[in-house]
């Protein structure tokens, strides 16, 4: 994929949050959420974000759609030929953003008005795109509903949030997501909540619109099997930082990065006679807060040696095929 | 023997909507022992949340408990006022809400909070004492200390589901229900949270009732494992009888689904049909329209939950004998 070819391209993103800002009082230090970003989407195609927690999968979404400001970086988006710098947009353009991009929340608990039925929530973009009369709008979200396992529609389009289980609140929010037919969507742990048989049904319907209407998906999950069935590129994150990234099946089958060894060695089995072997990382707490300049998997990495400790976080570099890895030890 | 502390028998719980009456909790029954742990699985609205809640009564307003009884420790909660409930909340049971990310509240420092419970339900700590137990309890749960003093907005979506399972383990409860406690861990920290729960349980003898959709999780985590369907109690064994001789079909089902990270890619499968709507529960068995070995007999009337031999309790009317 050439750059121009991409439909998003975000390039050296960084969010840093305060911390211990105050009332005149300057910040004494930051949590370095996301820190210098690369990576590109190509039309149709669906990027897995995994990591641990807490390593800025969320924050990269939210930057994405605006949500929260960029500190330093820009993300390009290109929509029918029209590149947009996602940070700078005109007013013009917002309408077209709006119409084009769509998040998933990864808490369907906040995400949901509670005030709000079903069926304003779902309808809620197309009223503001002023897209169909209400009976076009019925019949999408009841489309929808259907296609998402809430059936009959009737019996859930009155409902409001707080009478629906939490699969099926992930469920709506997935439905409202998907009922303007966006161009590009950002899918934060979209189907934790539900169990193996809805969840395929589930990816199987974004999957079908990612070949049939060629929407393009941001993928971030904890479940490596869905990432594996769901995106065709993967990116491992670790404290803000892309560390491993490469075709999927690439890289689950032939991790190269300690964090992402670990990251696969954990996995669990489900059969209880199993007894797993102890992961290989130290255990430890990951601070984002003003980290000094090594390798960020340094404190836990049963690799790590001097070169780790004397140099800056190590650059996401191609070993081969597209499989990038950020480490000196490999 | 461990003493049996948790009783549930014929427990049934309705939602009254508008549209009719949400059958959510159909004549559960199970028992808990002292350190022992259930997993609870099953679809996405079959109940799971709904019996949680059940057994502390902490229900929706549209939520009635329509008959059975759970004992804890001797105790029916089910005629208990909300007053009388409360002193067993946090102290004997708390309880990890499946809306966990967002049951902090968003205007204190997370912390404070947790020093509040433990103000609140056990009265005995210095602020000082109080701080220190909070560290100890964030280092349980893989959060650095230094975030004690931070809002819940400014967690992630995993380290607020931490930070509520050490809420959950402050009071040193004698049964912790954890509903979908690690839907936004990733799997390292998941692992090693659910070696320190296993540690606790064994350490005080803590028990648990743990939901998840994960049935890998709940095969790490359970002595026992309970299946639900359509706001039944389908099935119930040791974990080892579930995972290897399911006995109802829908369990059979269940455990043939489930997709592998690193072994050949297979073809995902679905169920057959429709997920059930509670409204309109089936007839007979719950499970017959999606039910590859329905008969008559299964549409027209309820199999009856029973023992199968050993303790391996099902609901079927064709129960299946089958090695997985
Ligand atoms: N509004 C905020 N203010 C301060 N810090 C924040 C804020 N939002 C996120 N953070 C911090 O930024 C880091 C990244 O958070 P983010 O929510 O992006 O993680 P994540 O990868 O989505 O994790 P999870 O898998 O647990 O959801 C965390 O250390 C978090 O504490
Ligand atoms: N307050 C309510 N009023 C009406 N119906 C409700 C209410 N709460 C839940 N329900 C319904 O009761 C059924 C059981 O819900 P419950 O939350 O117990 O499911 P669950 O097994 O926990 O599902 P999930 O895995 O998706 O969280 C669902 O069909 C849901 O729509
Ligand atoms: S650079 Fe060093 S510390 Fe970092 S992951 Fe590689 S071996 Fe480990
Ligand atoms: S009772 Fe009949 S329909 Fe129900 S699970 Fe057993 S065989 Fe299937
Ligand atoms: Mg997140
Ligand atoms: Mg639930």
């Amino acid at each position: 994929m050439t750059s121009s070819e991409a439909l998003v391209r975000v390039e050296g993103l960084r969010k840093l949050f305060p911390l211990n800002a105050g009332f005149l009082r300057a910040p004494t230090s930051f949590i370095h959420a996301v820190d210098g970003l690369d990576f590109a989407i190509a039309p149709g195609e669906s990027l897995g974000l995994v990591g641990e927690s807490g390593s800025g999968k969320t924050t990269t979404g939210k930057l994405l759609v605006r949500l929260l400001d960029i500190t330093a970086g820009h993300v390009f988006m290109q929509f029918d030929g029209q590149v947009l710098d996602v940070a700078r947009l005109q007013r013009s353009d917002s309408k077209t953003f709006r119409r084009k991009v769509q998040m998933i929340f990864q808490d369907p608990y906040e995400s949901l008005n509670p005030r709000r039925t079903i069926f304003d929530t779902i309808a809620e973009p197309l009223q503001v795109q002023n897209i169909g009369n209400v009976l076009d709008q019925q019949e999408r979200v009841a489309e929808l509903l259907n296609l998402v396992g809430l059936s009959p529609p009737s019996t859930y389009l009155f409902r409001f949030p707080h009478e629906l289980s939490g699969g099926q609140r992930q469920r709506v929010a997935i439905a409202r997501a998907l009922v303007i037919n966006p161009a590009f969507v950002i899918a934060d742990e979209p189907t934790s909540m539900l169990d193996v048989s809805i969840r395929t049904s589930i990816m199987q319907l974004m999957q079908n619109l990612g070949t049939q209407l060629g929407v393009t998906y941001l993928y971030i999950t904890h479940d490596l099997a869905v990432a594996r069935y769901m995106s065709t590129r993967l990116a491992v994150m670790y404290l803000g930082k892309i560390v491993e990234m490469g075709a999927t099946e690439e890289v689950l089958q032939r991790p190269q990065h300690p964090y992402t060894k670990a990251l696969l060695s954990a996995v669990p089995v489900p059969d209880p006679r199993w007894t797993r072997t102890p992961v290989e990382i130290k255990g430890g707490i990951s601070k984002p807060i003003d980290p000094v300049p090594r390798c960020r998997f340094y404190d836990r990495c049963p690799l790590a040696a001097k070169v780790c400790e004397d140099n800056d976080h190590p650059p996401l570099e191609d070993k081969g095929s597209e499989h990038y890895v950020a480490c000196y030890r490999v | 023997m461990s003493e049996t502390i948790l009783r549930v028998e014929n427990l049934t719980m309705h939602y009254t909507t508008r549209a009719g009456i949400v059958s959510a909790v159909d004549d559960v029954s199970f028992t808990l022992d002292e350190g022992e742990s259930l997993g609870l699985v099953g679809e996405s609205g079959c109940g799971k949340t709904s019996v949680a809640n059940s057994l502390l009564k902490l229900l929706a307003d549209n939520a009635v408990i329509k008959g059975g009884q759970i004992r804890f420790k001797g105790t029916d909660f089910v005629p208990l006022s909300e007053e009388e409930m409360r002193p067993y909340r946090w102290r004997n049971i708390s309880m990890v809400f499946q809306a966990a990310m967002n049951s902090l509240n968003p205007v204190y420092r997370v912390g404070d909070q947790i020093i509040e419970a433990l103000e609140t339900h056990l009265g005995l700590y210095s602020h000082a004492q109080a701080r220190q137990r909070v560290t100890e309890l964030f280092t349980m749960v893989g959060l650095d200390p230094a975030l004690m003093d931070q809002y819940p907005h400014e967690y992630s979506g995993g380290m607020r589901q931490r930070a509520v399972i050490a809420m959950a383990l402050s009071c040193n409860p004698d049964l912790v229900i954890a509903d979908e406690p690690t839907t936004a861990l990733d799997v390292i920290v998941q692992d090693a949270l659910l070696r320190q729960l296993k540690t606790l349980q064994e350490m005080i003898g803590m028990s648990m009732i743990y939901i998840s959709h994960d049935i890998a999780v709940i095969a790490e985590v359970s002595d026992r494992i309970g299946v639900m369907y359509a706001g039944k109690l389908v099935e119930l064994a040791s974990a080892d009888e579930i995972f290897h001789h399911p006995v109802h079909p829908y369990t059979v089902a269940l455990m043939s689904a489930f997709p592998s990270v690193t072994g050949p890619k297979r073809e995902l499968q679905t169920l057959a049909g429709e997920p059930p709507n509670l409204l309109y529960p089936p007839s007979g068995c719950r499970f017959h329209p999606r039910c590859p070995f329905a008969t008559e007999i299964c549409r027209q009337q309820e199999p009856e939950f029973k023992d199968h031999g050993g303790g391996h309790y099902a609901a079927c009317w064709h129960p299946q004998e089958v090695t997985v």
